[in-house]
């Protein structure tokens, strides 16, 4: 403990107090297993997809199974990563309270996205699922960072951005950016989140 | 308006006591490290295991034992015990004078600031 009979060390102990406060406040209320490294390799794979998927830009169907199977291999990559990092870091569970609240806010605008997927592509609007997907996918990250550490939610707006320019663009283009995206963002951020939160 | 009101507030206040006199009136009990992380920590949480505080202290069992006990004896936080399967489970939540006892160390800490500003 610091002198507290001068002014000066019981004004920085009380900061010191209110910091420590803060500190706990947020490790506490906030989902920290986000796998970086996790990340990093679902960007290593979506990269991939994008450069198979550009070949098939004008053949939907095959173009929409190469997107449709990363997704499956991604969530597969980030169940793992995820679940091994909770294990490893000894973080609070994946069922505690900030968890919870992260998963809500993470998969509604992710239902919401394979919703209108099935929608426009029923209804032949290819074109707007990249647009689409990088929108949802964005605005899942700036949702779900309310519960977790604080680049998530950055991550969210650079997806939303690229969302954004996608929107105005066709498939092929579209589909660059998806790699854009999914791929290069995912390497950017995971690797950030590697090195700055544990793995 | 307001400032008039804290200008009379203010006169009709005793003289202001000297700074390291205002340090017994600190919750003794939550100006502990841990137990201030236990209170912070079940302040943004309905709930929060044994395991669970363990994990966001980073501190060993004996530890979160001793002090949620000197909480729990102090009403600031209630324990619950049950079962999952065969694996005992304590869960632990802050009480109304728990938080309340939070909330006004937190006024002191600030009061503390204001009242130290500019005089080191």
């Amino acid at each position: 403990m610091p002198d507290v009979n001068e002014p000066a060390a019981l004004h920085e102990h009380a900061l010191d107090n209110l910091r420590y406060i803060r500190a706990t406040m947020e490790r506490a209320g906030s989902f920290t297993s986000i796998p970086g490294w996790g990340g990093f390799y679902v960007g290593v794979s979506a990269a991939g997809s994008a450069i198979v998927a550009q070949r098939f830009t004008h053949e939907w169907r095959s173009w929409l199974m190469v997107w449709l199977t990363e997704a499956v291999v991604a969530a597969v990559i980030a169940g793992t990563a995820m679940w091994r990092k909770v294990r490893r870091s000894g973080n609070a569970p994946l069922t505690s309270g900030p968890a919870r609240q992260f998963f809500i806010s993470y998969f509604a605008p992710l239902v919401a996205g394979a919703v209108l997927t099935l929608v426009l592509a029923r209804a032949g609007l290819i074109g707007a699922l990249p647009a689409t997907w990088l929108l949802l996918y964005g605005a899942s990250f700036i949702s779900s960072g309310a519960f977790s550490i604080r680049v998530i939610p950055v991550m969210g707006v650079c997806f939303m951005l690229l969302g954004i320019v996608a929107a105005f663009l066709s498939l092929p283009f579209g589909n660059a950016l998806l790699g854009v995206g999914f791929g290069g963002l995912h390497i950017i951020f995971g690797l950030i989140i590697a090195r700055s939160y544990g793995g | 308006m307001a400032k008039a009101a804290r200008k009379q507030a203010d006169e009709a206040a005793p003289r202001r006591q000297p700074v390291e006199t205002k340090i017994p009136d600190f919750d003794r009990l939550i100006h502990e490290k841990t137990r201030l992380a236990i209170v912070s920590a079940l302040a943004v949480n309905p709930t929060l295991s044994f395991n669970e505080l363990k994990a966001i202290l980073e501190t060993t069992d004996g530890n979160v034992s001793v002090h949620t006990r000197k909480l729990e004896e102090a009403n600031y936080l209630v324990c619950r015990k049950s079962f999952e399967g065969r694996i005992p489970r304590t869960e632990y939540s802050l009480t109304a004078a728990g938080r309340r006892a939070l909330e006004r160390y937190l006024s002191h800490m600030e009061a503390l600031i204001k009242a130290t500003r500019g005089r080191g």
